[in-house]
């Protein structure tokens, strides 16, 4: 479904990404991990179309989207529930998930607007406060909801975990088991390697800006070597 | 008293077209972070086109759409020419671009036109005044109140309840992430300039139905009244660049009537003056505006 191949991104002259090549199959849940700076972000926001690669290429579904804009890759298919969760915070959070589902017709937002209230209760009942008033696992329930309004076939999700307690971490894995369930295909960032290879299909490791290891969660599990340097201090 | 009432109600209708300037600068600046400079040049050309409508015989009925969207058109197009090709550079090369407009914009008028004063007739109403218990109130001030009152009321709906006014916000509080849910930033960004554009075509008709008067640097004057409304208000902050043109206006006439006579002349001197302590107490401006950081 989304295939990078040596895609590489630098900021001014430093490359955060070099000659990355990823691979996320339809239904799959691909993990991304490594440490802080190791270029996950870059990554995909390489692909969502927020940076712009200076080498390499993007496709998806067979088409090469490599640079395009954000707006356009939404309305392919391609979903970011960006870093920090970015909810609008002087919009109400009703206004939060239309924005979400700007591209799909009235009738179509009414049914998803009913449908994320079913399944995310606490939004529903309170969609007509301010999005800022939500706390961390809330607005971050927001996020992940709203990316979905726009039904996307690839959601990608940046730290779903980060800055959350532990009671609301669970809540958020569950979350993506419930997604993988349905048969989603999901591309999710996570410093929380343990936890995310327990849900994930494969995961790839980065660090310094290049991808280092792949594989099934079981396989990577059986390499420490390649996530000691970074799940005792930033994993939880 | 009288003398007060009458005056609020001058300021009013002289805050109400500062408030539709400074509303049009305010909705640029919040979707884009650029300071428009150039937002006098849509009375600017309107101007020439209410001097050459009106020497062919048009009457003012006519004359008004007309520049309402002349008005929207310029804007459009001057985005299309100039501000396109600056989206998302930094804050001081959009201001910097805005003065190129500007000073574009008068050099054509000066260049293919001509530098002397363009004069139109007014429509005849604008003089006439009808009495309200012991006041006199204009035709004009009262046209403008209403309209603008109106106006704002429409663009409060457009915003508040639509899925451009909702995306506009969204845009101004977070633009890139507005563009990850899909907000085009080309259909936001446009539909701004000319959400502006046709607030200060409103704004223009009003201004030049009053002056009779165009000059190729016509727009620079209502083009300070709207920034400085804006800044007054909060930049980015519209219900604030609504109420800082309101508070513009009726400072401007309550200092010229409570003035002695001697320093009048000098009104907009002390205007300034009131500003400048207003930005030392408050440098937010009346409402502050929370902003996200912009990448």
């Amino acid at each position: 479904m989304l295939e990078v191949s040596r895609l590489t991104t630098r900021y001014g002259a430093i490359s955060a990404l070099r000659d990355a090549d990823l691979r996320v199959g339809s239904g799959e849940v691909v993990g991304l991990i490594g440490p802080n700076g190791a270029g996950k972000t870059t990554l995909l926001g390489s692909i969502a179309g927020l940076l712009s690669p200076a080498a390499g290429s993007v496709t998806f579904e067979e088409a090469e989207i490599t640079g395009h804009s954000p707006e356009k890759l939404l309305r392919l298919g391609v979903a970011l529930v960006p870093e920090h969760r970015r909810i609008f915070g002087d919009l109400t959070v009703e206004e939060n998930l239309k924005i979400g589902g700007i591209t799909q017709s009235r009738e179509e937002r009414a049914e998803l607007l009913d449908e994320m209230g079913e399944r995310f209760p606490v939004l529903r009942e309170k969609r007509t406060v301010a999005a800022g008033y939500l706390s961390g696992g809330e607005s971050q329930q927001l996020a992940i909801a709203r990316a979905l309004m726009s039904k996307p076939r690839l959601l990608m999700m940046d730290e779903p975990s980060l800055g959350l307690a532990p009671v609301l971490v669970d809540v958020v894995f569950e979350l993506i088991e419930t997604l993988r369930n349905q048969g989603r295909t999901l591309l999710v960032v996570e410093q929380n390697a343990t936890r995310m290879l327990e849900v994930a299909d494969r995961a790839y490791v980065l660090r310094s800006g290049e991808i280092v290891a792949e594989g099934t969660g079981a396989e990577l599990r059986e390499r420490p070597d390649l996530f000691d340097t970074f799940v005792g201090g930033n994993g939880q | 008293m009288t003398e007060l009432l009458q005056n609020l109600i001058d300021g009013l209708g002289r805050g109400s077209i500062y408030a539709l300037l400074a509303l049009g600068v305010a909705v640029i600046f919040g979707v884009m972070h650029l300071l428009n400079f150039a937002h006098g040049e849509l009375i600017t050309v309107s101007g020439y086109v209410a001097f050459w409508t009106i020497s062919e015989g048009w009457s003012w009925y006519l004359v008004t759409p007309v520049i309402i969207g002349t008005a929207i058109v310029t804007s459009l197009v001057i985005e299309r020419v100039a501000f396109s090709r600056v989206r998302g550079s930094s804050d001081f090369t959009l201001l910097l671009t805005s003065f190129g407009v500007h000073f574009v914009v008068s050099a054509i008028f000066l260049l293919y036109v001509s530098a002397s004063v363009k004069t139109f007739s007014e429509p005849g109403w604008v003089a006439n005044t009808f009495p309200v218990g012991s006041l006199n109130i204009e035709v004009y001030d009262a046209v403008v109140i209403g309209v603008t009152l109106v106006t704002l009321l429409a663009t409060s709906w457009l915003i508040q309840r639509t899925m451009f006014g909702l995306a506009l916000r969204a845009a101004a509080a977070d633009f890139d992430t507005a563009r990850l849910m899909g907000v085009r930033s080309d259909t936001v960004i446009r539909g701004a300039f000319a959400l502006s554009g046709l607030l200060a075509g409103i704004a223009g008709v009003f201004w030049l139905m009053r002056s009779g008067h165009t000059t190729p640097t016509v727009g620079i004057t209502p083009m300070l009244k709207g920034v400085l409304a804006a800044l007054i208000g909060g930049l980015g902050s519209l219900r604030g660049a609504v109420l800082g043109g309101i508070v513009l206006g009726l400072a401007e006439v309550l200092l010229r009537s409570r003035l002695p006579d001697s320093v009048a002349s000098l009104t907009e001197g002390f205007v300034f003056l009131m500003i400048a302590l207003l930005f030392i107490f408050r440098p937010q401006g009346l409402i502050r505006v929370a902003h996200a950081e912009r990448v």
